[in-house]
């Protein structure tokens, strides 16, 4: 590496902070990496913030306002490489499921005043306001991969995250299928890899949190799912969850919900 | 002609969301404050309605990335009390254990990493580390072990999976509660040592008058059960919330503000729970509390990293009790029936208390949900406390000045993407009336 560390800044939309916590999360590892980058901009665990540009931007979050149509705008002009951090930044998060509905409604059901209340009727991941170069997927990112993807970019390659299912997870965490064993209405098959398939782990059924994988088929997997009792409504409800607005769950889901009526 | 100044802390760093502070005084006069939510509403209580009951664990540990135990517990109670759903007695212990582990991850976080370095005149948390790397070695490998009990439970400390209607969905085995437990005997020793290396730091005093609100228990520190008390005597049982505290949206306000019935600015938290139950605390947390008297419990909002430091303590010896004694139970989940009615749930997140009121339909349904988040509740009295503290502001420096609000604003360690109820407000620049401005 040269002399100069690249500068980090982590920002955020709407969102739980989870994924930046993530970081803060690496216990082991976060100290060595401050040593690494510089962390310019990281507002929710410094006071320190150094203007850009900036060599590589963490993202988390969704937009939600105008204000932040405009933000992204400008974070986006000052990153060298932008990173997307989890499913509100890369999906548009739970929060989508706003896209839906009506916003209006939501508000005034909500507050008292709905009229001071400024936000979009829609809730858009990063990549549909500026050019995204990465994106770690997961509610929330799985820390190792973050500084598997920054550990890439320092040695100047690639990042590689997996595009599988769970269920290769799954099965090499030698955890039973809870699908198979329990008829549990499980979305590991078509969710992406990198939890570490940790609700089969606990026997349960995975819920999507890392959104969908590579090429999933997610009308087959409806179709099993409606075999194990499961009724169209509810099998719908589980692809309108974490990743509702992602292309492959909001297609099935829709065509579900048009089926159920 | 006394001076005028407008103080504006643009983004509040080292709180978790996104807030910003606007205050102008005048001599010694507080003309305009406004402590400014302008994290995007999410709607959970909107979206919410409709989905089945038993999402709302996983759906609800959305709010907080940092304080998802506290969602997920609020929510089952309220939910469990619909259903009539009796919870195993072991069960009950490893929601205890559960939120053991977010305590110590949350406090610990606050302590070392958002409040420490006001105290150091530093940024940040790996500042703190670059002079004493072996203090924050240690605070940072407490973490792990309250993250390592969230991934035991949960199996991974932000937004973990663990938890359903009626238990787990799974439990440990005695064998990995067993490896547990010598971290823990370990951790206990450590948490004293952390509570030791904050308390000799500089940390400022702001007594004032406050009223403290948090459950309590007949026989235990409060977590997940208990009774609304307060240090003025209130004294109600969970679902009598509503008769007690009112949230209102108010004009040249940003938040849902959440007070008693009366007006009055209450405060929740650590500090709280220590002032109402210091009688529940384990054997090495007790003695900390004596060592500390009478800096903590006080009427003083800046002693609350105290209070946290002391419930770190207590966190590592109950995790300890509950790991020593444990014998898995018969079932990780009592199983339960779907039933129309209304649920009420407060449990102790780590930055104070969090009411949850469900309604479902027959078929377990949410028809209704209404979440009143700590930071919610805490908001007018972090008003307050600046009111207070601004008149001594005019003799500082501004950086001064807004470093000082910035650190009492921490004290309440606010976790604003808790956003089920703020606001981003367009705000009308004029001078204030002249009775808006008193604390109230």
């Amino acid at each position: 590496m040269s002399a100069h560390r690249p500068r980090l800044a982590v920002h955020k939309f709407a969102s739980c902070d989870g994924c930046q916590l993530s970081l803060l999360n690496l216990e082991d590892e976060l100290l060595l990496l401050a040593e690494r980058v510089e962390i310019a901009q990281f507002l929710e665990a410094s006071s320190r913030v150094v203007p850009g540009p900036w060599d590589v931007s963490l993202v988390e979050g969704s937009i939600t306002t105008a204000h932040d149509v405009e933000r992204i705008q400008r974070i986006r002009a000052e990153s060298g490489t932008l990173i997307t951090l989890g499913a509100c930044a890369t999906a548009g998060g739970i929060q989508a499921l706003r896209n839906l509905a009506d916003v209006e409604e939501w508000k005034a059901h909500v507050y008292p005043e709905p009229r001071w209340v400024e936000t979009l009727a829609t809730s858009t991941p990063i990549s549909s306001h500026v050019k995204v170069d990465h994106e770690i997927q997961g509610c929330p990112v799985n820390p190792q991969q973050v500084l598997r993807v920054l550990l890439r970019l320092l040695l100047g390659t690639q990042p590689d995250l997996p595009g599988h299912s769970v269920c290769l997870e799954c099965k090499r965490r030698g955890a039973p299928c809870v699908l198979v064993a329990k008829g549990a209405p499980c979305l590991g098959p078509v969710t992406r890899a990198g939890c570490g398939a940790i609700c089969p782990a606990l026997g349960r059924d995975c819920y999507g949190c890392f959104g969908p994988a590579d090429d999933p088929n997610p009308e087959a997997l409806a179709v099993q799912l409606r075999a194990l009792g499961c009724s169209a409504e509810d099998v719908a409800r589980r692809f309108r969850g974490i990743y509702n607005a992602a292309a492959p769950f909001r297609r099935i889901a829709a065509a579900l919900e048009r089926e159920h009526g | 002609m006394a001076e005028r100044r407008t103080i504006e802390v643009g983004a509040l760093a080292r709180v978790e969301g996104e807030g910003a502070l606007h205050l102008t005084v005048e001599g010694d006069r507080v003309l305009d404050l406004r402590l400014e939510i302008y994290e995007p509403p999410r709607f959970f209580e909107g979206f919410l309605r409709g989905r089945a009951a038993r999402e709302l664990p996983d759906l609800m540990a959305r709010i907080c990335g940092i304080c998802p135990v506290a969602y997920q517990m609020s929510a089952v109670h309220a939910v469990e009390s619909i259903f009539g759903t009796r919870i195993d007695p072991v069960v009950r212990q490893l929601r205890r254990l559960f939120y053991c582990g977010e305590w110590i991850e949350s406090h610990v976080l606050h302590m070392v990493f958002l409040a420490a370095p006001d105290y150091l005149g530093l940024d940040d948390g790996i500042a703190i580390a670059k002079l004493h790397p072996a203090e924050v070695e240690r605070s940072l490998r407490l973490r792990k072990l309250g993250n390592r009990i969230l991934s035991l439970l949960g199996g991974r400390p932000v937004n973990p999976v663990g938890a359903c209607v009626g238990g787990f969905a799974r439990v440990p085995t005695r064998s990995e509660m067993s490896a547990l437990e010598a971290d823990l005997a370990h951790a206990v020793q450590e948490a004293e040592a952390h509570l030791r290396w904050i308390a000799s730091l500089p940390i400022p005093t702001r007594p004032q008058e406050i009223e403290l609100v948090s459950l309590r228990h007949p026989n235990e520190y409060p977590m997940n059960d208990g009774r609304l008390v307060s240090t003025r005597g209130l004294d109600l049982a969970v679902a009598e919330f509503d008769t007690a505290f009112t949230e209102s949206q108010v004009p040249h306000s940003t938040a849902l503000h959440c007070r008693r019935r009366d007006g009055g600015a209450y405060l929740v938290g650590p500090l709280a729970r220590l002032m109402l139950n210091a009688d529940h605390l384990t054997p090495a947390a007790a003695a900390a509390l004596e060592a500390l008297r009478p800096r903590v419990p006080a009427f003083d909002p800046a002693a609350s990293v105290l209070a946290r430091g002391i419930e770190v303590l207590y966190a590592c010896e109950e995790a300890l009790r509950i790991a020593q004694g444990y014998e898995p139970p018969a079932s990780p989940a009592s199983p339960f029936t779907p039933r129309a009615g209304v649920g009420h749930g407060a449990t102790e997140a780590p930055r104070g208390t969090l009411y949850v009121r469900v309604e479902t339909d027959a078929s377990g349904d949410v028809v209704e949900i209404r979440i009143v988040p700590p930071t919610a509740q805490n908001q007018a009295r972090i008003e307050d406390d600046l009111r207070l503290l601004a008149p001594g502001l005019l003799a500082r420096s501004n950086d001064e000045a807004r470093r000082t609000c910035e650190s009492a604003i921490r004290d309440y360690d606010p976790c604003i993407s808790c956003s089920t109820h703020f606001l981003t407000l367009e705000i009308e620049r004029r001078p204030a009336p002249e009775d808006s401005c008193e604390p109230s």
